[in-house]
C-alpha cells in the first residue's frame, strides 16, 4: 500500500511536471501569436485602424467656368442647395419618398423619378432628390433629418448655362457619373454627393482641363458614423477657366435668329479659323439636363421631328446642293477652263439615256462662269462634269476642307463623302459613271458633308487660306498659312459669289444694309424625296403641299466683306422648304451677319421679327414643355439610364435616315433637279 | 518566524502572508484598473472603479480564505459541489419558469453563477473524491465513471443555459484533475480521438445557432467582416496597430471609437495591447505564468494528495481562463465569451479566480507549516 501511495506520489509529480510543461508551451504560443500580430502584421493593422478611424469625405471642385472669346461666361457655377438619398441609409423606402414629397412640395413626375432611380441605386451612390433648392425648403429638410434617414442636405454649386439652350450642343451639359464608369475609374470622387462630370461636347472632352482637384475632409469617426472631430481640411482646387473661340453675343443672336427652324450655323473667322458661333437648333437646355432631365421632357425631346438631341453642326449630314457650285467653279478655274467661256442652258442636259433637269425648266441660255453661279444654273455645272469627270473636282473639293474630320472637342463627329472614282470602287465595287460626276457637280448623289465643312469651304475660298476650325483660345492664333491657289482665282470666285447677292442672283434678299460691306454667298437646297417621272408630268408639289418630313432642305453660305472677306458662314434649315420667308436662309444670313458689323441694327431687325414665331427659344420652349405636359395623359416612360448614350443613338439614327433619303436612289433616276431657286 | 523583518515590527499574522503572490495579483488587478479606465476614456466611476472595490474586497476574502486550514476544503469539497449542483438546478428551473434562458440567482446583495462557482468546486470534488479512492482502484473502471459523472451533470447543464465557454472549462478543470490522479494515460489520447470526431458532429448538432455561427466564423474571420467575424476582425486590428509599444495610454482609437466591441469585458486584452503594445501583453503572460508555476509548485510541494490535485487543478482552472481568453481574443480560438481574469470588467471571473487563489495560499500556507514542523 504504501509502495503504491509512492508511485502516486511520483506519478502525480511527473503529471504535474507535464501539465506545468504544457502551460508553459500554450504561453509561448500565445506570446508568439502577440509578437506575430504587433509586430510583423504591424503595419496591415495600423492602416486598418487608422481607415477605421479616419473617414475622408470629398468636396467636389468647382468646375472650371467656360467663357467666350471676351471673357463672357458660358458656363458656370452658382451656390446651390440639394437634398441627396443615400440609399444604404435608408430604412424605409416608401414612408421617405411619402415624407420627402411633402416637405420638398415634390410633383407627381419628380417623384416617379425618384421611385425609378431608388429602383436602380445600388447603394453606394446618392440618388439627387432635388437640386437648385430654395433656402426655405432646404431649411423645412434640414431641420427634419433625424426622422428621415438616409436623406443628406448639402450646399454646393450647380452648373449653370447662361444661354440655356443656345449652348446646348456647343458645350454640352454635366450630369452624375454613371454606375459604369464609377465601376472602372474606383474613383471615389464620382460618387462624391454633388459631384457632376461632363457628359457630352466640350464639357465632356475637356473635363480633365475643367474638373479641378477635389478638396477633401479628413475627420475621426466613431463606429456609430459620429463625427468627433475634423482633422484636416483641404480645399478644392477649381477647374480651369477654358476660353473659346465663340462669341456669346453671336451665339446667342444666332440660336434666337434660327426661329423655330430645325437648323444650324456655324460662323467662322476666315483668317485664322476661329469658330465664332456654332448653333444647332432647336436644342435641349443643359441647365434641365444637368440638374437630372425630368422624364416628360426626355420625351418630349426624342419625339421632336426638329431633334433637339443632335448636334446637327457635326452630327448633320446634308447633301449639299448648290452651295458647291462656286467651289466648282474655282475647280475649274484651276483646271485652265476659262470663266468666260459659256455654256448653252436649255433647261435640261441628256447624258446617255436619261434627261439631268435644270431647276430653270425653260432655261438659262447662254451662262458663263458668273452667271452660271450667280443663277445657279445646274446644266453649265452638268455640261463641265460631263466632260472633264468628277475626279478633277474632287481634288479641290478636298482642298476646301470637305470629306475631312477636323480636331474639335467633340466625341462624335460626322464627316460625309466626298466621292470620285476609286471611293466608289472601293465602296460599291462599280466604276464610276458620267451621271455620278453630273449628279456631284451640283452637290447631289453620293456627295454629304456636315454644316461646320461647309463653313470651313467657304472660308477656305474667301481668303484661300488653309484653315482649321478651332475651338479653343489657348494661345496666340495666328492667321491660317496660304494654300497656293491663284489669287486671281480668288478674286473671281468672290466676284461669282457677290453676284448671287448683290448681281441678280438668288440670293438678293441676303444683301446687307451697311454702307461699304457686301456679302457675298451661295444658295443651295437639298431634296430629300425622289420626284417620280408621273409627278414631274403633273407639276411638281410644292414644298407648302408637303408633310414637314419631305421638305427640301434649305441652304445657305457666305462671307463678307465680300471684297477682302473676314467671316464666312454657313446655315443649313432641315425641311425649311422656303416656306417661311422671313426664316429662310439669305434673310436670316443677312441679320447674323449684320451682327457682325453692326450690333444695334442687328437687334433691331430681331426684335421686329422674333413675336411672329412666338418669341425667343426660352419662352418657345416653355411652352412646347407646357402644350405636350398637356397632352401626356400616361405617365411617361422612364428616361433611359444613360441618357448621354442615348442621345448620341437618337444623333446616329437622324444621321442615317438623312444619308438614305439624301444620298439613296435619286443619283440613279437622274431626276433631280433644283426646284425652286 | 524567521521573517527578516523579525517579529516585533510586524505583526506575525501579516508577515506570514505570502506577499510576493499577493504583489503579483495586485499588479495584474491594478494594471487591469487602468486598462478599463483607459476603456472609459477616462471615466473612472464607470467601470474601473466599481471593479476596483470589488477586487480588493475579493482579495480581502481570499486572504481570509487563506487562514482556513486545508482540511476544512477537503471535508466540504463534496457538499459544496453538492450545493453547487443543487444551484444549477435551480437556476435552470428559474429559467424555465420565467420563460427564457437565466444563468444566475439574484440572492439580493450578489447575483451569484451558480456555474462559475462550479469551476473551482469541481476540480476541489475530484481532488477529493481521488484522495478518498483506494490508489489501487487508480487503473479500474471505478476510478473513471463516478468522475465522468460528476464532470459531465454540471456540465451538461451549463451548456442547457447555453453556455459553451463556462461548460468547456468545467470539462477541462475536470479531466485535469483527472489527469493528475494518474487515471491512463490512453483514455486521455482515446478521448482526444473520440473529441476530434465529436468536434463536428456537435458543431453541426448540439449547439445553437450563435454558437455555431462563432466557431464557423472562427474559422474564417474575413467571411463576414461586419457580421459574427467583426469582433475578431476589430480585436486583430486594436492588437495589431498597437505594434511593440503601443500608442500610448488613452490613445487607443480602436476601444475608443467603439469599433472594439466589448473592449472593457471579454476583449479587453485587445484594448490593453492597442495601447501597452507587446510589451504589455508579454507582462500579463509572464505575470499569469508566474502566477499559475506558484499554484502548481504549492500542488508539488503538498503533501496530502487532495492538497496536490487540488492546488494543480485551481491552478489550470486559472490557466485555462487566461490562456481562452488570450487565444480567442487573438483570433486562435472561437468567441465562447470567457473574460480574461482581474483585467475584464466584471466581478464573477474575479471572484472565481480569487477564491482559487485563496484555496491555493490556504494549502501553501499549511505546505509551510508542515515543512517547519
Amino acid at each position: 500500500m504504501r509502495i503504491t501511495e509512492a508511485a502516486q506520489s511520483y506519478s502525480f509529480s511527473r503529471r504535474a511536471m507535464m501539465l506545468g510543461g504544457i502551460q508553459g508551451a500554450v504561453g509561448l504560443v500565445l506570446a508568439g501569436r502577440m509578437a506575430y500580430l504587433s509586430v510583423f502584421e504591424n503595419e496591415r493593422y495600423r492602416l486598418l485602424a487608422e481607415s477605421n478611424r479616419i473617414n475622408l469625405s470629398l468636396t467636389p471642385p468647382r468646375r472650371g467656368w467656360i467663357v467666350d472669346r471676351n471673357g463672357k461666361p458660358l458656363a458656370i457655377n452658382r451656390t446651390a442647395f440639394r437634398v441627396d438619398l443615400i440609399p444604404d441609409r435608408i430604412e424605409d423606402k416608401a414612408k421617405l419618398v411619402g415624407q420627402l414629397r411633402d416637405v420638398l412640395a415634390l410633383t407627381p413626375e419628380e417623384v416617379a423619378r425618384l421611385e425609378t432611380d431608388l429602383k436602380r441605386s445600388r447603394g453606394f451612390q446618392p440618388i439627387p432628390v432635388v437640386e437648385n433648392l430654395d433656402w426655405e425648403r432646404y431649411a423645412a429638410v434640414s431641420v427634419r433629418l433625424p426622422d428621415m434617414p438616409g436623406v443628406s442636405p448639402t450646399q454646393g454649386f450647380a452648373r449653370y448655362y447662361p444661354l440655356g439652350a443656345g449652348v446646348g450642343h456647343l458645350l454640352g451639359y454635366v450630369g452624375v457619373a454613371s454606375q459604369a464608369q464609377y465601376q472602372r475609374d474606383k474613383d471615389p470622387l464620382l460618387i462624391a454627393p454633388g459631384f457632376k462630370l461632363g457628359k457630352d461636347g466640350v464639357e465632356k472632352t475637356l473635363e480633365d482641363r475643367l474638373r479641378g482637384v477635389p478638396g477633401a475632409k479628413r475627420v475621426e469617426v466613431t463606429a456609430r458614423g459620429k463625427v468627433v472631430r475634423e482633422l484636416e481640411t483641404r480645399a478644392d482646387r477649381p477647374g480651369e477657366t477654358v476660353k473659346l473661340t465663340i462669341d456669346a453675343g453671336l451665339q446667342e443672336y444666332v440660336a434666337r435668329r434660327l426661329a423655330d427652324n430645325s437648323g444650324s450655323v456655324v460662323v467662322l473667322d476666315c483668317i485664322n479659323g476661329d469658330v465664332l458661333a456654332m448653333v444647332s437648333m432647336p436644342a435641349y437646355d443643359p441647365n434641365s439636363f444637368s440638374d437630372g432631365i425630368s422624364q416628360s421632357e426626355w420625351k418630349m425631346l426624342s419625339e421632336d421631328d426638329h431633334v433637339p438631341l443632335m448636334n446637327k453642326v457635326l452630327q448633320g449630314l446634308y447633301p449639299p446642293g448648290s452651295t458647291v457650285k462656286p467651289m466648282h467653279a474655282l475647280a475649274l478655274l484651276q483646271n485652265g477652263i476659262s470663266p468666260s467661256q459659256t455654256v448653252h442652258c436649255g433647261g435640261s442636259l441628256r447624258v446617255g439615256n436619261r434627261n439631268f433637269h435644270c431647276h430653270k425648266r425653260g432655261g438659262h441660255g447662254a451662262v458663263d462662269m458668273t452667271r452660271a453661279v450667280a443663277q445657279s444654273c445646274d446644266v453649265y455645272f452638268y455640261s463641265m462634269a460631263r466632260d472633264l469627270g468628277y475626279d478633277t473636282f474632287a481634288k479641290t473639293v478636298r482642298q476646301m476642307g470637305l470629306g475631312a474630320r477636323y480636331d474639335l472637342p467633340y466625341a462624335s463627329q460626322s464627316f460625309g463623302t466626298v466621292p470620285d472614282s476609286a471611293w466608289k470602287l472601293k465602296k460599291y465595287k462599280q466604276k464610276w459613271t458620267v451621271a455620278d460626276s453630273v449628279n456631284a457637280s451640283i452637290g447631289q448623289g453620293y456627295v454629304l458633308v456636315n454644316p461646320m465643312q461647309l463653313a470651313v469651304m467657304t472660308a477656305r475660298m474667301a481668303q484661300g487660306r488653309a484653315i482649321v476650325p478651332r475651338l479653343l483660345l489657348d494661345g496666340p492664333h495666328n492667321p491660317a498659312p496660304s494654300l497656293g491657289i491663284d489669287p486671281e482665282h480668288i478674286q473671281k470666285v468672290r466676284e461669282t459669289m457677290w453676284a448671287v447677292v448683290n448681281g441678280g442672283g438668288t440670293a438678293g434678299r441676303a444683301r446687307l444694309d451697311i454702307p461699304g460691306v457686301e456679302m457675298a454667298g451661295k444658295t443651295g437646297t437639298a431634296q430629300v424625296r425622289a420626284i417620280t417621272a408621273a409627278e414631274r408630268a403633273r407639276g411638281v408639289l410644292s414644298n407648302n403641299q408637303l408633310p414637314f418630313k419631305l421638305r427640301d432642305h434649305t441652304l445657305f453660305v457666305c462671307f463678307a466683306p465680300a471684297d477682302n472677306p473676314r467671316y464666312a458662314m454657313s446655315i443649313v434649315l432641315e425641311h425649311h422648304g422656303h416656306v417661311n420667308a422671313i426664316t429662310d436662309v439669305a434673310p436670316t444670313a443677312k441679320d447674323i451677319m449684320t451682327y457682325l458689323f453692326d450690333r444695334e441694327k442687328a437687334i433691331a431687325a430681331l426684335a421686329a421679327l422674333e413675336p411672329t414665331w412666338g418669341g425667343d427659344y426660352k419662352t418657345r420652349a416653355a411652352k412646347q414643355a407646357a402644350d405636350f405636359r398637356a397632352t401626356q395623359a400616361a405617365p411617361p416612360p422612364p428616361v433611359p439610364e444613360d441618357a448621354e448614350a442615348a442621345a448620341s443613338n437618337v444623333a446616329a439614327s437622324e444621321a442615317a435616315n438623312a444619308t438614305a433619303t439624301a444620298g439613296g436612289d435619286v443619283a440613279e433616276t437622274g431626276s433631280r433637279g433644283e426646284p425652286s431657286e | 518566524m524567521n521573517n527578516t523583518l523579525g517579529p516585533g515590527l510586524v505583526p506575525s499574522p501579516i508577515a506570514q502572508l505570502p506577499w510576493r503572490i499577493i504583489l503579483l495579483v495586485v499588479a495584474i488587478g491594478v494594471f487591469g484598473l487602468l486598462v478599463l479606465y483607459s476603456a472609459a476614456s477616462g471615466d473612472i466611476r464607470k467601470w474601473a472603479m466599481p471593479q476596483g472595490i470589488r477586487f480588493f474586497a475579493f482579495l480581502a476574502m481570499a486572504i481570509v480564505l487563506s487562514r482556513i486550514p486545508e482540511s476544512f476544503w477537503a471535508m466540504g469539497a463534496l457538499p459544496g459541489y453538492v450545493a453547487i449542483l443543487v444551484m444549477l438546478i435551480g437556476v435552470e428551473l428559474l429559467g424555465a419558469v420565467a420563460g427564457g434562458s437565466q444563468r444566475w440567482l439574484d440572492l439580493g446583495i450578489i447575483r451569484l453563477q451558480p456555474s462559475e462557482l462550479m469551476k473551482p468546486a469541481i476540480v476541489l470534488a475530484l481532488a477529493r473524491f481521488y484522495e478518498v479512492l483506494p490508489a489501487g482502484e487508480i487503473r479500474r473502471f471505478a476510478a473513471i465513471w463516478p468522475a465522468a459523472v460528476m464532470i459531465g451533470v454540471p456540465a451538461a447543464l451549463v451548456m442547457l443555459q447555453p453556455d459553451l465557454g463556462t461548460a468547456l472549462m468545467i470539462v477541462a478543470g475536470g479531466i485535469t484533475v483527472m489527469f493528475l490522479a494518474g487515471v491512463p494515460l490512453r483514455l486521455f489520447i482515446g478521448g482526444a480521438l473520440a473529441i476530434a470526431v465529436a468536434v463536428p458532429l456537435i458543431v453541426n448538432f448540439v449547439l445553437h445557432d450563435y454558437q455555431r455561427n462563432r466557431v464557423l466564423t472562427f474559422l474564417n474571420p474575413e467571411a463576414d467582416p461586419l457580421g459574427t467575424g467583426y469582433h475578431i476582425s476589430q480585436s486583430k486590428i486594436a492588437i495589431g496597430s498597437g505594434g511593440i509599444f503601443g500608442k500610448g495610454f488613452l490613445n487607443g482609437t480602436q476601444s475608443h471609437l467603439d469599433y472594439l466591441p466589448e473592449g472593457h469585458t471579454d476583449f479587453a486584452l485587445a484594448t490593453m495591447m492597442e495601447e501597452w503594445g507587446l510589451m504589455g501583453g508579454l507582462f500579463v503572460i509572464i505575470a499569469y505564468l508566474m502566477l499559475i508555476r506558484w499554484g502548481i509548485g504549492v500542488g508539488v510541494r503538498a503533501q496530502s494528495r487532495f492538497a496536490r490535485l487540488a492546488a494543480a487543478g485551481l491552478s489550470t482552472t486559472i490557466f485555462f481562463y487566461v490562456a481562452i481568453n488570450m487565444a480567442m481574443v487573438m483570433g486562435l480560438a472561437p468567441v465562447v465569451g470567457i473574460p480574461l481574469p482581474l483585467i475584464s470588467f466584471g466581478g464573477t471571473a474575479q471572484m472565481t479566480v480569487l477564491i482559487c487563489i485563496g484555496i491555493l495560499m490556504s494549502i501553501d500556507r499549511q505546505n509551510r507549516r508542515i515543512t517547519r514542523w
